[in-house]
């Protein structure tokens, strides 16, 4: 009996039996859809997760920040130099594996933005190269942002992030319309700034979510009472690096450090002070020797003082890795006992069907079907009802998930992959092959004699 | 050489610790182109007799030919493929697939032999030709007459050709006038030459054919052979039935 006439053979079979196969089928549908629709929900969750992490410049950003000198170093304390502009230089010379660095000197917190009497509570003002654009994954949205003239002339400019313009401005959810402030002047500690360009804004797909579908209701009461903040509990993940994105003020190095004692340093250095630096490795893989040869470069310019340590963000990456493969692993293992139930399913209705065909492979047999004759076209059968409810789950998969959505529509958009669609289908395959064996197995061995004289 | 020679066949079953002897050192030939039946009551060891001759079964002890190959040590596969190519079945109860059309149960064997769809086509309709049952293929067997279902299965047995055919009481389950049409139509098929075994308790249905091998508690206890009588060129002439 060859493989067609077998398959033509089942798609029979489950014809004759409409509503039993399609109940049967129901099992591996549901199992089916739900391991689809489980994997869709976690990679809309990684990706959730990791948006944050690409938003603050991903793994390859290295911080380089200032730390305590080791207790065995403390007699060098009057000679340590701190982070300079000179690390920045002898790093872009002499490190090849680093490929951008971006020297960062931040305004101490009591310097005051205002405009007009107004102030933002807390801002994230920073002196720096253009570089710190691509370091840290910005994009301007109107006008430009300050250019290496602007930072030799230490020009009054400023780029800013939306949150600013919020606040001195006006928000365009309470004004009803974008303000864009390009050419207006802020003032920093007293110093007048001119808006040359504003950041686009930051928000992670839940909150932008959330704006839409608030923006599409009837807007909700005003909060009554005194005007106050609402406190940061409501940040889920890493919501607040885009928060803390948005209230971003560049402005060039140059000028922080011209315009602002406090930007030059106190203790005597002579090297211009930064707060920090940022360096971008080339790879992840590569990321150690990277860190290696940026600890030989500083070490050199620090005079081998430890006053300085290393940022990295892969505790936040491993974090979310092991939180993805968790939610894979209990989602799957739920999905597979939905699998396993609905194999059971086939199994059952096989063994029944059999048992109802007795006198049928009685007489297969007689006319001259083999063992494997038999025992290939009962698991065909229970392959292709298996397959047949693959097929139908991945078509639900894609309802499934459209009903997840609709329920909540503010959590991470669910992603159905090709990898999930193909894994399924696989499962169903294999659910219908381990589903078929037994009633297989017990159809092939049975006597034709026997099988002839059964009722 | 006969088409079928059986050595001192014996069949044992174990039942309770008691040892059965379905069959108990038979000897027989069957040659090509005869028309035997086989007799005997119920529990006589006839159907053992009939399944070891039709490889649905293996003897215990003794060496059966068939068509020049020893089938006594036969694997279920090698049995399963003589079925298949030597051997037609018809069946009291008819035994074809209430699923499937008349043309698709005539196919059948074929499907198992492997040929190609347009090949079991032909063949079937050849087949039901022979039985004249050719304007019914269409039909479920469901709509079909006792005796046209087993026109269709005999159409079945003849249709991949086999060295010989076994008949299990094939008008058992047929009134007594549709019983004789089937015989009539084994007897015109054993006229183009076909082997053909009836197997059944009924003397009369036995007396159309010329030799007849009786069996009585697992032995052959009578043989009427007109060839030993001298009397088969008497009975070539078509007989009244």
């Amino acid at each position: 009996m060859n493989f067609w006439s077998a398959i033509e053979v089942g798609f029979k079979e489950i014809w004759a039996h409409k509503f039993r196969s399609l109940l049967t089928m129901l099992g591996i549908v549901l199992g089916v859809s739900s391991l689809v629709a489980m994997a869709a929900l976690v990679k809309g969750m990684e990706n959730g997760m990791k948006e944050a992490l690409i938003a603050i410049g991903g793994l390859e950003k290295v911080r380089v920040e200032e730390q305590d000198i080791p207790a065995k170093q403390r007699q060098y304390t009057d000679d340590a130099v701190g982070c300079t502009i000179n690390d920045v230089y002898a790093l872009e010379r002499s490190a090849p594996l680093v490929t951008l660095v971006e020297p960062e000197m931040r305004m101490p917190s009591y310097y005051r933005v205002t405009r007009d009497g107004k102030m933002p509570d807390w801002v994230n003002l920073i002196g720096t190269w253009p570089s710190a654009l691509e370091m840290n994954e910005h994009i301007v949205q109107y006008g430009r942002m300050f250019n290496d003239i602007d930072d030799e002339n230490a020009r009054n400019v400023c780029v800013i992030g939306t949150y600013i313009r919020d606040e001195l401005f006006g928000a365009p959810d309470e004004v009803g319309h974008e303000i864009i402030p390009l050419g207006q002047t802020i003032n920093i500690n007293g110093e007048p700034f001119r808006i040359i360009g504003m950041f686009q804004r930051y928000e992670s797909e839940r909150e932008r979510k959330q704006r839409e579908l608030q923006a599409t209701q009837p807007k909700a009461a005003p909060q009554t009472g005194p005007k106050r903040s609402r406190g940061w509990g409501g940040h889920k993940g890493g919501g607040f690096v885009f928060g803390w994105k948005n209230r971003t003020i560049y402005i060039p190095l140059n000028t922080m450090w011209l315009r602002f004692r406090a930007a030059t340093g106190t203790n005597n250095i002579p090297d211009p002070h930064l707060s920090a630096l940022n360096l971008k490795v080339a790879s992840v893989d590569e990321l150690e020797p990277a860190l290696q040869q940026a600890r030989n470069v500083l070490m050199s310019t620090h005079h081998g003082i430890e006053d300085f340590r290393f940022q990295t963000q892969e505790d936040w990456a491993q974090n979310i890795t092991s939180a993805i493969h968790h939610a894979r692993l209990s989602g799957g293992f739920i999905s597979a006992i939905s699998l396993l139930v609905g194999g059971i399913g086939i199994m059952n209705i096989m063994l029944a069907s059999i048992t109802e065909r007795i006198r049928e492979i009685g007489i297969r047999k007689a006319i001259g079907a083999t063992y494997a004759d038999v025992f290939v076209q009962i698991l065909i059968e229970s392959v292709v009802i298996a397959l047949l409810g693959g097929l139908a789950g991945l078509a639900a998969a894609y309802g499934l998930v459209y009903l997840l959505q609709t329920l909540s529509p503010t959590e991470n958009t669910p992603i159905i992959t090709f990898t999930a669609l193909g894994v399924a289908f696989l499962f169903s395959a294999g659910v219908g092959v381990l589903a078929g064996l037994v009633p297989a197995f017990k159809a092939a061995k049975l006597d034709p004699i026997q099988a002839l004289r059964y009722d | 050489m006969p088409l079928v020679e059986l050595r001192g066949v014996s069949k044992i079953y174990h039942l309770g610790g008691e040892e059965i002897r379905a069959l108990d050192d038979v000897n027989l030939d069957i040659d090509a182109g005869e028309f035997i039946s086989i007799i005997g009551p119920s529990g006589s060891g006839k159907s053992t007799l009939m399944h070891i001759l039709g490889c649905l079964d293996t003897p215990t002890r003794g060496t059966i030919c068939l068509d020049g190959t020893l089938i006594h040590n036969a694997t279920p596969r090698q049995l399963a493929a003589i079925r298949n190519r030597k051997i037609g079945f018809v069946f009291q109860f008819f035994n074809l697939l209430p699923k499937l059309n008349v043309l698709q149960n005539v196919e059948l064997p074929m499907v198992y032999s492997g040929l190609s769809s347009r090949e079991r086509r032909e063949r079937a309709l050849r087949a039901l030709r022979m039985v004249d049952m050719e304007n019914r293929s269409k039909h479920r067997p469901m709509q079909l007459s006792g005796g046209q279902q087993q026109r269709a299965a005999i159409a079945r047995a003849l249709v991949n050709d086999p060295k010989i055919i076994f008949a299990d009481e094939p008008t058992g389950n047929l009134d007594s006038h549709t019983g004789e049409v089937i015989l009539e139509l084994f007897r015109k098929l054993s006229h183009e030459g076909r082997t053909i075994a009836l197997v059944t308790h009924d003397p009369e249905i036995a007396a159309v054919t010329p030799r007849r091998i009786e069996i009585r508690d697992g032995r052959i206890s009578k043989v009427i052979d007109p060839k030993l009588a001298g009397l088969d060129r008497q009975l070539e002439t078509p007989a009244s039935v």
